[in-house]
């Protein structure tokens, strides 16, 4: 959220601040008035235009959360059906020591994918965003392309890359770099490749446009002012991009910690994560009570370590 | 680069034929869809229930053939003339759609598709549609070909009588095996807790089908409901994990095929696909006993075209029809009549139509109801192990 606010709000704020301070009062003051004109009809505006995304949440988002927390009260009927209730046996179950280490490795796999796609995106958004120049949009398009073919898809070609006689195996043995093939399949380390993989252009978009619109005079001041390479680096254009930054490992992080196609498709029998588990209480064991119960546990727990991140990495200017 | 070449064909192969897999593929594309489509799925079960008055009072006794029949079935299920030859004989057009999973045969029941007149759900899934009241009875005077079935399927344990269900193909759940690697092979599930093939094994995904293979290798009833044997499978199927290479319902065919995956726990016509592709692939039902299974035509309880649908499930059982299926799909027909029609390859082979002292063996999963706990509970314990 803090990416899409973003731009629009310091866009202006950014192209503003390096003209002289003449013309800023009368912008100012152009803004003023038009917000005055505004202010009459600004509760029509309003609800025009927020209504239909209210409308919206209400219907998609807030009602079935409602319906998935009175069923996580609930509990499993004799063949598959949930019969309401009011009991917080789920929740009970859903923390029991048991899921511990589901959990656990579900955060783990998750930050791991979360650094790596921020060491992959962050040079990558850099190269696009200050070197782009005319081929900046080519450059993006490049970056979504994958997204045009399913997922699914996708991630049954790392299969055939990474499996025992795969592309991988075949072109380290022939090589000799290898003498027997590599055991990559169905371990931590293909679920974290995939993730990594699936979720790096969530983490580079937002870079990007944090990036695009930091103001390049700062950069060249760092330089006149006698700071290096990697001081600037440090110390004025990564604080710039802080926004970008937070924005990219939460839409990677949150997705990727109740993944379950990726540890389903590329993992092993130890792999398996909290939404592999959330999914098959949906699906196999059809205890749609317990798997509601687990998914209002995982957003609860995801929430509050998101708090806790944003409070100590973020800032005001993030909003 | 030969190798190279044969993996983009196996990747183009993943990607194309996987629905082909009569359990396979879209089964996980299908539960992204249903997790995805909660919202939907949750606003949908609301209608659910009063659908089914509407469609109740639409079926009077009318014994007229309806224009069309909506048809429900496992994707690549059918011989390729089974439908247009009914078109032709009866002037009824088929909506034919298919579906990969029990699971999401019953989530888009459940979830208020209507207007299907015919669905295929397996045995256990009879059951629990049956407890679900998803189901409507079959007026069996309108299939009077049900006399070609074999008696087994006359007095199968979930619905004695075919008062529900009329099957269409069985197979049974056992090892799918690579011949060349696996040299010493013994059809014993004890074969998939062999420690010289770590990381070469794999194992279904459905929690009951998983179990039976423990309780198989105790010598234990695949349903049993005692807590102390399922116990004792949890145990055995928590020391087999590390030999494992994953838990998967779909992508073995494909593994079995490219010698990836030596020791496969599967369903007969998957391996036999499998097999299709790389012949040292073999099929093998272990003696301590192995889950049979059989997916039957059923009539949804809001059919708009019932009457319509009894006409159909006759047609399929005529021998010729049951029969040319069969040939095509390789599985085993229920349609005891069918026989002199099989192609005698199909008939003898013993993987396809066990010799009786092996059928004799093979057990129906039962919905097990409320008692459906013990397994899931269990299962939570190999999981988290």
């Amino acid at each position: 959220m803090p990416s899409s606010a973003a731009p629009s709000g310091q866009g202006a704020g950014g192209s503003s601040g390096g003209i002289p301070p003449a013309p800023a009062p009368e912008g100012v003051g152009l803004f003023s008035r038009v917000a005055a004109r505004l202010r009459g009809r600004s509760a029509l505006t309003a609800s025009l235009l927020a209504g239909p995304t209210l409308v919206w949440l209400l219907l998609f988002l807030i009602l079935p959360l409602c319906v998935i927390l009175v069923y996580s009260l609930g509990s499993r009927g004799a063949y598959g059906d949930v019969v309401l209730g009011f009991s917080f046996d789920n929740y009970l179950k859903a923390f029991s020591p048991l899921w511990f280490p589901v959990i656990l490795r579900s955060f783990a796999y998750a930050a791991i994918a979360t650094l790596l796609t921020l060491l992959m995106g962050y040079p990558l958004a850099y190269f696009i965003a200050l070197f782009g120049g005319r081929r900046k949009n080519l450059y993006l398009i490049l970056l979504m392309l994958p997204f045009w073919t399913s997922y699914l898809i996708r991630t049954y070609s790392w299969i055939v890359i990474l499996r025992t006689q795969g592309v991988l195996n075949t072109v380290l043995t022939s090589l000799h770099v290898v003498p027997e093939p590599l055991n990559l399949l169905n371990t931590p380390f293909s679920v974290i490749l995939g993730l990594t993989y699936g979720f790096l252009p969530f983490m580079t978009l937002p870079l990007y446009a944090s990036l695009e619109r930091l103001d390049k005079s700062l950069i060249e001041a760092s330089y006149d002012l006698g700071a290096n390479r990697l001081w600037t680096l440090l110390k004025v254009t990564i604080p710039l991009s802080l926004p970008g930054i937070v924005a990219g490992t939460l839409l990677v992080f949150i997705p990727a910690v109740g993944d379950f196609v990726t540890p389903d498709l590329l993992g092993g029998p130890s792999t398996m994560m909290i939404g592999n588990v959330i999914q098959s209480q949906f699906l196999s064991a059809r205890d749609w009570a317990y798997g509601s119960a687990l998914s209002f546990s995982l957003m609860a727990i995801l929430l509050v370590a998101i708090f806790f991140y944003v409070r100590r990495v973020g800032t005001e200017d993030l909003v | 680069m030969k190798k190279l070449d044969r993996e983009l064909r196996v990747l183009s192969v993943d990607c194309l034929n996987a629905p082909v897999s009569r359990r396979g593929f879209f089964k996980r594309a299908g539960a992204a869809g249903l997790l995805l489509g909660v919202p939907g799925l949750l606003a949908a079960c609301g209608g659910g229930s009063s659908t089914t008055t509407s469609g109740a009072s639409g079926t009077p006794t009318t014994q007229k053939l309806a224009d069309t029949l909506n048809f429900y079935n496992w994707s690549d299920y059918i011989a390729e003339d089974t439908i247009p030859n009914f078109e032709k004989e009866y002037g009824v057009k088929v909506v034919y759609d298919n579906y990969s999973s029990n699971d999401a045969l019953l989530a888009k029941l459940q979830s208020g598709a209507t207007g299907y007149d015919i669905i295929v759900p397996t045995d256990y899934m009879v059951t629990t549609m049956l407890g679900l009241n998803l189901l409507q009875e079959i007026d069996l005077a309108n299939v009077p070909n049900i006399v070609n079935l074999y008696a087994r399927f006359r007095e199968e344990p979930f619905d004695p009588g075919n008062k529900y269900s009329v099957p269409w193909q069985w197979g049974t759940t056992g090892i799918g095996y690579n011949s060349e690697k696996v040299t010493g092979f013994q059809p014993s599930w004890d074969m998939l807790w062999d420690a010289q093939y770590k990381g070469k094994i794999t194992m279904l995904t459905e929690i009951r089908d998983i179990f039976a293979v423990a309780l198989f290798k105790l010598g234990y009833d695949a349903n049993t409901t005692d807590p102390a044997q399922i116990d004792e499978a949890t145990q055995l199927l928590i020391e087999q994990k590390p030999l494992l290479k994953h838990y998967t319902s779909d992508t073995y065919i494909d593994e079995l095929a490219s010698n990836d995956t030596w020791l496969a726990h599967g369903y007969s016509g998957d391996v036999f696909q499998a097999q299709a592709e790389n012949d040292v692939v073999q099929y093998s039902i272990p003696s301590e006993g192995a889950i049979i299974w059989v997916d039957s035509m059923c009539i949804p309880t809001d059919a708009p075209h019932k009457y319509t649908a009894e006409v159909f499930m006759n047609y399929i059982l005529e021998p010729e029809v049951s029969a040319a299926i069969s040939n095509f799909v390789v599985y085993a027909s229920p349609n005891e009549k069918a026989e002199e029609f099989l192609d005698p390859t199909i008939l003898e082979d013993p993987s396809v139509y066990p010799p009786q002292e092996v059928q004799d063996k093979l057990t129906f999963m039962k919905e097990l109801g409320a008692d459906t706990e013990l397994y899931n509970t269990a299962y939570e314990k190999v999981k988290a192990a």
